[in-house]
């Protein structure tokens, strides 16, 4: 297996720009593998929470008695019990950047969680007791004793209904049922759509699903009895925001809480976030006095973490006769579920991505998060950019049809050109700042992925009919994405005494390879081989400051402190080695490891001598009085603005008309993430989100009924593709670095997961059109398909 | 996701398990492959005393054809085992073809034959495929054995002729004629999904005829238990299954059927998606024939 | 580099009670003879992980889909989460971790998943490497539809499975011949 067919942009014999396999793989490959739930604490009770089987109910009365007195039950609390401790509220996602408060004034309404409910609940699955046992089982058996009494109150499931004036309210603090609204305005949309030669006005919505990782959530603490401190293993995304929050929480000084991230089993942002469990374990551990583990199961995950992606877009586009797109409105509505747990993040997304690679001059675009009573909904792969592209290119497609020309070509026609950049939107982006798009070659995206997916083929095929009711179609769609969200992250590399190399990072990994992609960063930075380098990621003890693994931030944050990192330790390398050796360190040289004189023949000293000369017996005492020489550096990487990737996805699908069935004959994408350090786990990065993006726009819905009771709460009813779902992609590259970062980097775990619902949407309509079928909500399930192939015959 | 407290038992005679299941101070469930209890047990949506594992009882891993030439498949045997056994393959392939659509192999080299039947999912392969194949079921219990038809099986969702205190031991499958021809089609969402909708047809040919003398047509996904639709059957028998013979069949489905909607699909969706399986079912078997 | 994990741990009886009845069961995990005390309600997959500390096997639903849990019973891929440790009497168990036990090298199939990058968040990684591991032990290589049935029992949200099928098609070539 090779992956010397990647365009390799560092070339030179870095280390950065290869295909190193990852160092993570043997110990997972052998299931050594620690993740949460692996890791054994001796005396350890399981916590299991009681929730909500009402979707909005009053709380009467909890009697847990019974449940008490149930074998094996070590303690039951209910919200009574926590109720000292301050409600959830995760204040640095709520926050609303300086900028973006001065220019937009954005309204962001906080709905603090109660740690577990104790006057009324919002939503089913949420948390209302939970039972300490020795075991899971048992603590389950206690679960079913304890005693709730509950009076339910009106329901809304409807984001759009929960707006109307005479909605009841379901945070009874609040003026009405509104969590986030901000709006934006770029020139004169009105006059704009009013001088139009062609407008497009159109309902899209984008269903809900969820992350899913295959590893449920899971958290254990332990008070540690030497230290007084508590230990937390948790599978967050977020380590350090995790200890703040349980310190705050618990009254406690950040120091004293120690998190770290293990092994986690897939996060895609459902981990980023802080929920109740991940307080009140570690609160359980001190008030118990025994380790405590809590370990999610499917049901759980499904109904009751995260949830994400529904959104409503009343979207219209204004066109000239040419083609060029002179106007957007867009009325957005988000459904936030039941509380307002990210603020901003997945409304001001959608928001600043809706342009995407298009210029278009006036902007008009509202957004409203809103409060039902479902889960809580909060970013998941993509982050608001999903549901923005699936309606802009829904729009585009729409108006291509309208205006008689070829999708492509109105793509084309409207992208922002490679001569345009830096190119300033006019927007304000989600740090506050003007919104800036800083390299890329959109119309080269774009015409690899025409080129690849050969329009002119799948086009003739159409002249040539449909055979045996099978109708072949093609779409497109491109999105953009800025990535390397700040405010910053931190990378300490310090050098042992054996001369191996510690690099520390506030990000840890769910999958990413940072063990091999950040050592490849280190290694070239600081001059010494790949495998002398050990990388710790997502523990605050090894870096006490960092942000997390999210919005596509680490390669660029965590990347380019490592580098910058290493470039210092570098320079203190060398001068120490010169300091050792007597030379100026201008004449000295760092490769491999080794400090060494240019001067052919010259004096030379390798890492571990430098740093690890200890006292042997018999050992003159150094002249300076120091043994070895202890050199680290810590850095804070703060990027000056989003390093913006891009792409385009193509697909050419296969609609049998009869059944509904979609077959994907060729899926293509070209995308743009600036320099790649590792291409294989990049190519895995964009592969792995498509998959997430295909299985939302074919397969994966989470469904509620009227009644606010969530129908697709096993993995028998919500579709996780397999295998024989998910074809192989036809994949390219374009590298155009961004000139924001040191490395030319841009992120690109989410990219992937953007676009693959507008393109199977677009592809499925194209395929459908002698039928007339608008595709306006997925996932395209068969039946969905023969709903639109009947209903478009009858009008 | 954990089961409930219960005991366990592993009787190594019928008549010893038949004991079990009639003790009416403790509430038994038989348990073979275990993979559709267990799971509705990790789900607490059942929650029996004790479980009594037949899988221990010599006889009932027993799968052979008789002197009259039936198929017998113990109540023990593995799917995975049924559907690799040459005289299963040889003689009832719309059999082997049902079980190779049951979720996957992982699920299959533990799962019974016998246990999808008693479980009863109306969407699952085995029951479609046992009406199909005219099967009869063995069913001993404390008064005795007695033989139920598959017409008779298969009551409700879930539900089967097998009381609380009996055990199904065995199911039978007659032989095929001949000249017969088969299929077993399937919608699904995902590969091994359970069927949205779904059809076996059993055609056979008149000697010499070139007509379908008797045909037997079965849907799964289209009501609480697998539909067995004459009206359609009389439309092919007599026919030469061709097209108007076909389109015929696929309307007395489209009319005769009344599924009902999940949140897969509609009962719109299952009913056409039903006559449009039956006619690729119907050309299958014929070419079979 | 990697820390050598003792595999199997004595099997442990937690000192707790259990409503359910206790039975004694005497099995063959990894190669080596285990007799254990275990409720009639634990699970396989809990008696792994949590009697014999075997933590390689993943537990991802508990209810039979997702296939983190899956091991070779009697050499063939089965989920533990359907089954109960008091049915597995006398059977012969193999885990992830007993493919290539302390530091012995890696068997073709795990090197393949390394080599092809079919693997990245790595949890459901040992269940897909147990099911490929028991389709390079038949006796035929299996066609095309045998790999993707057998593949569709497990779930990876990571990957996208090409990769993963890219080490299946390799492990297998390895083993048969191209």
């Amino acid at each position: 297996m090779s992956h010397d067919s990647y365009p390799q942009p560092h070339g030179d014999g870095s280390w950065i720009g290869r295909s190193v396999p990852r160092v993570e793989d043997d110990r997972l490959l052998r299931g050594n593998g620690r993740y949460v739930d692996d890791i054994a604490l001796p005396g350890a009770v399981e916590a299991a929470f009681l929730r909500s089987p009402h979707a909005h109910a009053r709380i009467d009365s909890v009697d847990v008695s019974a449940a008490l007195a149930a074998p094996g039950v070590v303690a039951v609390w209910t919200g009574d019990d926590v109720a000292d401790l301050p409600a959830m509220l995760n204040k640095e996602e709520l926050r609303t950047p300086p900028g973006l408060a001065e220019l937009l004034d954005p309204v962001v309404r906080m709905t603090p969680m109660p740690l577990l409910a104790a006057d009324k609940v919002l939503y089913v699955g949420q948390p209302v007791a939970v039972v300490f046992a020795e075991n899971r089982y048992l603590a389950e058996d206690a679960l079913e004793l304890v005693d709730v009494r509950y009076s339910p109150l009106a329901v809304l499931v409807d984001p759009e209904l929960s707006l109307t004036p005479d909605a009841p309210l379901l945070h009874e603090e609040l003026p009405d049922n509104t969590a986030v609204t901000v709006a934006t305005r770029v020139g004169d949309p009105d006059t704009a759509f009013a001088n139009a030669h062609a407008v497009v006005s159109e309902r899209f919505e984008a269903h809900r699903y969820v992350a899913s990782p295959i590893e449920t959530r899971a958290i254990s603490a332990q008070v540690d009895p030497y230290s007084g401190r508590l230990t937390i293993w948790s599978g967050t995304q977020t380590p350090h925001r995790l200890r703040d929050a349980i310190a705050h929480t618990l009254g406690l000084g950040p120091a004293a809480v120690h998190v770290i991230a293990a092994d986690v089993g897939g996060g895609f942002g459902q981990k980023g976030i802080l929920y109740v469990e991940e307080l009140i374990v570690p609160h359980a551990a001190r008030r118990i006095g025994r380790p405590v583990l809590w370990r999610e199961d499917r049901n759980e995950n499904l109904t009751s973490s995260s949830h994400a992606r529904e959104q409503i877009h009343r979207i219209e586009l204004a066109a000239d006769s040419e083609g060029l797109i002179i106007a957007i409105r867009d009325r957005i509505t988000v459904n936030f579920g039941a509380y307002n747990m990210t603020g901003l993040v997945v409304p001001y997304n959608s928001l600043c991505h809706l342009l995407g690679p298009y210029r278009i001059p006036n902007v008009d675009i509202d957004v409203v998060g809103v409060l039902t009573s479902t889960t809580f909904a909060t970013p998941y792969r993509g982050a608001g950019r999903p549901e923005t592209v699936f309606a802009m290119e829904r729009a585009m497609d729409r108006l291509a049809a309208e205006l008689g020309i070829e999708p492509e070509k109105l793509r084309a026609r409207n992208l922002v050109g490679p001569d345009a950049m830096p190119y300033a939107t006019g927007l304000v982006d989600r740090s506050g700042r003007p919104q800036t798009y800083d390299s890329g070659d959109y119309p080269e995206l774009l015409r690899r992925a025409v080129a690849k997916a050969d329009v002119q083929g799948v086009r003739a095929r159409q002249r040539a009919g449909a055979r045996n009711g099978k109708y072949v179609g093609i779409g497109f769609a491109m999105y953009i994405e800025a990535t390397g969200l700040g405010p910053f992250e931190t990378a300490r590399i310090d050098i042992a005494p054996s001369g191996r190399v510690r690099l520390a990072i506030g990000a840890p990994s769910q999958g990413q390879g940072h063990r091999t992609s950040m050592a490849q960063i280190a290694a070239d930075a600081i001059g010494v081989p790949f495998d002398v380098i050990d990388v710790v990621g997502g523990d605050t003890e090894a870096t006490p400051f960092g942000v997390g693994t999210i919005a596509s931030r680490a390669l660029v944050n965590a990347g380019n402190a490592t580098h910058r990192a290493g470039r210092l330790v570098r320079e203190k390398i060398v001068e120490a080695a010169a300091r050792r050796l007597g030379v100026e360190a201008d004449g000295l040289g760092l490769s491999d490891g080794v400090v060494a004189s240019k001067e052919p023949g010259g004096p030379s000293i390798g890492l571990a001598e430098l740093a690890g000369r200890a006292p042997l017996p018999g050992t003159p005492e150094p002249a300076d009085g120091r043994y070895g020489t202890e050199i680290s550096e810590t850095v804070h990487f703060r990027p000056p603005g989003f390093a913006v990737s891009s792409g385009a996805h193509a697909a050419v699908v296969e609609v049998d008309a009869h059944t509904g069935g979609i077959e994907i004959l060729h899926y293509v994408v070209v995308h743009d993430a600036g320099n790649i350090v590792n291409p294989m786990i990049a190519e895995g990065q964009v592969t792995g989100g498509i998959a997430q993006g295909i299985g939302g726009a074919l397969y994966e819905e989470m469904v509620y009924g009227p009644d606010g009771q969530p129908r697709t709460g096993t993995y028998m009813d919500y579709l996780v593709p397999t295998s024989s779902e998910i074809p192989d992609l036809d994949m390219e590259e374009t590298f155009t670095p961004s000139p924001m970062n040191d490395l030319g980097v841009k992120g690109l775990g989410e990219g992937g997961a953007i676009a693959p619902q507008a393109v199977l949407a677009g592809a499925v309509e194209d395929a459908l059109r002698p039928f007339g079928v608008v595709v306006r909500r997925g996932p395209l399930s068969p039946s969905r398909v023969r709903d639109l192939i009947r209903t478009a015959g009858r009008t | 996701m954990k089961p409930s407290s219960f005991d366990f038992t592993a009787p190594s005679t019928v008549g010893e398990a038949v004991a079990l299941l009639a003790d009416e101070e403790r509430e038994a469930k038989v348990v073979a492959g275990g993979q559709s209890l267990i799971p509705m047990l990790n789900m607490r949506l059942a929650r029996p005393e004790v479980l009594v594992d037949i899988t221990r009882i010599p006889e009932l891993g027993r799968l052979h054809v008789d002197a009259e030439g039936n198929l017998r498949i113990g109540a023990a045997v593995r799917q995975a085992r049924a559907a690799a056994d040459p005289a299963v393959r040889d003689g009832w392939p719309l059999l082997a073809a049902a079980i190779e659509r049951i979720g996957h192999p992982q699920i299959r080299n533990r799962g019974t034959v016998c246990g999808s039947l008693a479980h009863h999912d109306p969407a699952a392969e085995l029951p479609t495929a046992a009406l199909a194949l005219d099967a009869r079921f063995v069913i001993a219990g404390p008064r005795g054995t007695r033989t139920v038809t598959a017409e008779d099986f298969f009551v409700a969702t879930f539900s089967t002729a097998v009381e609380a205190d009996e055990l199904l031991t065995e199911v039978v499958f007659p032989p095929l004629p001949a000249d017969h021809g088969w299929a077993f089609e399937e919608l699904t969402r995902r590969h091994g999904d359970f069927a949205t909708v779904g059809v076996a047809v059993v055609l056979e040919q008149g000697p010499g005829t070139g007509t379908v003398r008797t045909a037997r047509v079965v849907f799964s996904g289209a009501a609480p238990v697998p539909v067995r639709l004459a009206a359609a059957e009389d439309a092919l028998v007599g026919s030469d299954a061709g097209g108007q013979a076909l389109a015929a069949a696929a309307d007395v489905a489209l009319a005769g059927l009344a599924p009902s909607d999940d949140i897969h699909a509609t009962a719109e969706y299952r009913r056409e998606g039903a006559a449009h399986l039956l006619v690729r079912a119907c050309t299958n078997a014929w070419e079979r024939c | 580099m990697t820390p050598s994990v003792p595999t199997p741990l004595a099997a442990r009886t937690p000192p707790l009670a259990e409503p359910s009845a206790w039975h004694e069961i005497s099995l063959t995990v990894n190669g080596r003879p285990v007799t254990a005390q275990v409720e009639s309600r634990l699970l396989l997959s809990d008696f792994l992980r949590d009697r014999l500390g075997l933590t390689g096997t993943h537990v991802g639903c508990e209810h039979g889909v997702c296939g983190a849990c899956t091991v070779l019973v009697d050499d063939e891929p089965v989920r533990t989460c359907l089954i109960l440790a008091v049915q597995c009497r006398g059977t012969e168990i193999r885990t992830v971790e007993g493919l290539a036990p302390g530091d012995a090298p890696l068997t073709s199939v795990q090197q393949a998943f390394h080599e092809c990058h079919g693997m990245q968040c790595g949890f459901c990684t040992p269940g897909f490497v147990l099911t490929t591991t028991a389709l390079t032990e038949q006796s035929d290589r299996p066609d095309g539809e045998q790999v993707a049935d057998a593949l569709s029992g497990h779930l990876c949200r990571c990957t996208g499975y090409r990769n993963i099928r890219r080490a299946v098609c390799q492990a297998l070539g390895e083993r048969f011949g191209e």
